[in-house]
């Protein structure tokens, strides 16, 4: 004697409009393979791909779930009957590439994505992985990603996203590569010093992946282009190394609504983040104002570990990819710090500010701003830079510096720099005092002659020579350019750093 | 093919939305032949956190199938909001859908319903296709 199945609304067009059919078997789960035997379109309606019962698919012998029973081996009687009984779930996106449908008008969607052989042979691990699969995949392949800066973090995440087949990688990058990258900056090689980062880095992904579009753009990020170049991408990844442009990321990301994969590097420790997400924090809500200019030394002056980017910026990708993917946890809301020397994580928890001026309730930054003026920086006048021309009565040039040398004027030369730095070139008689120690070591300079201080760049030195200033020296001039102007316009057989 | 809601029920899917936010509401729509002439507000019983969920349970769906029948109608749909969300499914949803319903989703903006859409599951479940959506 057969046993019968209740067919809810939504199954109906499968079994000719029956409301209910007999099925034989002596378990559920032998009835409900009669019954997909009989009407195979229900399938896959009922069943996941690996062949388990959908979790929003409810099976009730009579009137007990069979969940709380032998789930499908429940043994069933004559007479018995089963229901099937739909849960109705869903939501809103919690992330953006969990939107599916119209939604994304810029690519493909996931869904009109094909792989080819070639590319289901390159991406086989992931394919095998359940949490990715030809879904996922695809998803990669429609996904965008843009990498703000080719340097320390930019090189290893858009590696690894290019081989990990996200279909479009941007770059944003202005820089040529130096020796000085090669340390750290793997999309480089030895061979592409002096070529344009961007023309190197396409180079190299290209030879990666050739499945994938890379698109470059030979500029900095500006307030006048930040909204336009991020709109195109799914997610942002900051990989930059100066406190206004990241800013300015973390904004155009709030305004654009596009997620911020973050990372930050200096010395032995790197942090990263995501921020900007719809329900997440930014990084504004972190740090509402930027530290006094100066105060947080760059790596071209603090020195970073060479593996140090290597780790971050392989975890900003991370991050990226399970934004895209839409799995997993992503490191919303967290703030992870990493210390290369400890070989150790830590974790801090964000909350997102309601007071933030950028994404909180009543935001008072609805456009781009000034970033430079926010960060307390004063714009150099593009052409004195170019030119050296305009040198104030507190500054000298190499050129200058040079000639009184030879001349031989009694003029002191402050090297402000860390021993370190000092080992690797110096002025010839320079003397050292590092910038930290000047203020207790002041008194072992003349006040009654000439001074010029100088560093790598010029930055801290400019700022012992306000303090020297301040102490009561009248003779103190700063170097134009630091070490770095001297060695190429007086000295070019010492290295740079 | 479309959906037609009568006036009645479109603004009843609104006015639960509203209602209901920052979270999300659901209930089902009941009618006949592509028109909606009646809608059944449901209890949203997720246990995800019903900002960003809803979970119609299958007691509650029972329910509504007896509601349909009663009245002489069919079981359409369901519909749900999006709080300050954009009215398109998303991949949780298309995950979650059944075959021939359609999902009504209106996204509600800061207490405000706006857009309403409607979706159909596409038969490989890959996907959703919006249908028109009249009233």
């Amino acid at each position: 004697m057969p046993n019968t199945i209740h067919i809810p609304t939504p199954l109906r067009p499968f079994t000719d409009k029956q409301e209910s059919v007999d099925v034989n078997g002596a378990t559920v789960g032998e009835l409900l393979a009669d019954l997909t035997k009989k009407y195979e379109g229900l399938r896959k309606h009922l069943y996941a791909e690996d062949g388990r019962l959908r979790n929003f698919v409810n099976i009730y012998l009579n009137d007990e779930d069979i969940r709380y029973l032998q789930r499908e081996k429940t043994p069933v009687k004559p007479g018995d009957s089963l229901s099937i009984v739909p849960s109705v779930a869903g939501g809103a996106p919690t992330a953006p590439a969990d939107r599916v449908g119209a939604g994304l008008q810029t690519r493909p969607e996931a869904s009109a994505v094909d792989l080819t052989a070639d590319e289901i042979k390159r991406y086989s691990r992931h394919l095998i992985m359940p949490e990715v699969g030809v879904d996922g995949q695809k998803k990669l392949k429609a996904g965008s990603v843009l990498c703000i800066g080719a340097g320390g973090l930019g090189s290893p995440a858009a590696m690894y996203l290019a081989a990990a087949g996200v279909g479009r990688i941007g770059i944003v990058d202005f820089d040529v590569v130096d020796f000085s990258n090669l340390q750290r900056q793997l999309l480089h090689g030895t061979s592409d010093v002096g070529r344009s980062k961007l023309a190197s880095a396409k180079d190299r992904l290209r030879d990666l992946n050739p499945h994938i579009e890379i698109d470059t753009y030979e500029t900095t990020v500006t307030s006048d282009n930040a909204l336009d170049l991020f709109k195109p991408y799914d997610v942002i990844l900051d990989g930059t190394d100066n406190f206004p442009t990241r800013y300015l990321v973390n904004d155009a990301c709030v305004l654009t609504g596009k997620p911020n994969a973050y990372g930050s590097i200096f010395r032995f420790e790197g942090q990263a983040s995501v921020f900007a997400t719809k329900d997440g924090p930014c990084y504004r809500c972190l740090y509402p104002e930027p530290p006094p200019p100066g105060l947080v030394p760059s790596c071209a002056e603090g020195g970073v570990l060479g593996v140090l980017p290597g780790i971050i910026g392989v975890i900003q990708a991370t991050e990226a990819i399970k934004l895209i993917l839409g799995v997993g946890e992503p490191l919303i809301g967290r703030f992870l710090i990493y210390d290369a020397l400890k070989m150790r994580f830590r974790e801090l928890k964000l909350r997102k500010d309601p007071d933030c001026p950028v994404c909180g309730t009543h935001p008072t930054v609805t456009k781009l701003i000034d970033y430079e003026q926010f960060c307390g920086i004063r714009p150099e006048p593009a052409a004195a830079q170019q030119t050296g021309a305009a040198v104030s009565e507190w500054e000298t040039t190499s050129v200058d510096l040079k000639k009184r040398v030879d001349a031989g004027d009694d003029v002191l030369i402050l090297d402000v720099r860390e021993p370190n730095e000092y080992q690797i070139c110096r002025i010839p008689g320079s003397v050292l005092i590092p910038l930290g120690e000047l203020p207790r070591r002041y008194a072992e300079l003349p006040k009654d002659k000439d001074i010029v201080a100088h560093c790598k760049m010029g930055g801290r030195s400019a700022k012992a020579q306000e303090f020297l200033q301040s102490v009561g020296f009248k003779r103190v001039k700063n170097l134009k350019g630091g070490i770095l102007d001297w060695i190429d316009k007086v000295d070019p057989a010492q290295p740079k750093y | 093919m479309g959906l037609q809601l009568k006036s009645q029920v479109d603004a009843a899917i609104r006015a639960h939305g509203a209602e209901t936010y920052p979270n999300e509401c659901c209930g089902a729509l009941i009618g006949r032949a592509g028109i909606v002439t009646q809608t059944l507000a449901l209890p949203n019983m997720t246990d995800e956190g019903p900002r960003r969920r809803f979970l119609v349970t299958p007691n509650d769906y029972r329910e509504a199938e007896r509601r349909a029948g009663e009245v002489g109608g069919e079981l359409l749909g369901f519909y749900h909001s999006h709080p300050d969300h954009p009215a398109q499914p998303s991949r949780y949803d298309l995950d979650h859908a059944w075959p021939y319903f359609s999902y009504v989703i209106v996204s509600v903006r800061e207490g405000v319903s706006a857009d309403m859409t409607s979706w159909r599951l596409r038969e490989d479940r890959s996907a959703f296709d919006q249908e028109d959506l009249s009233s």
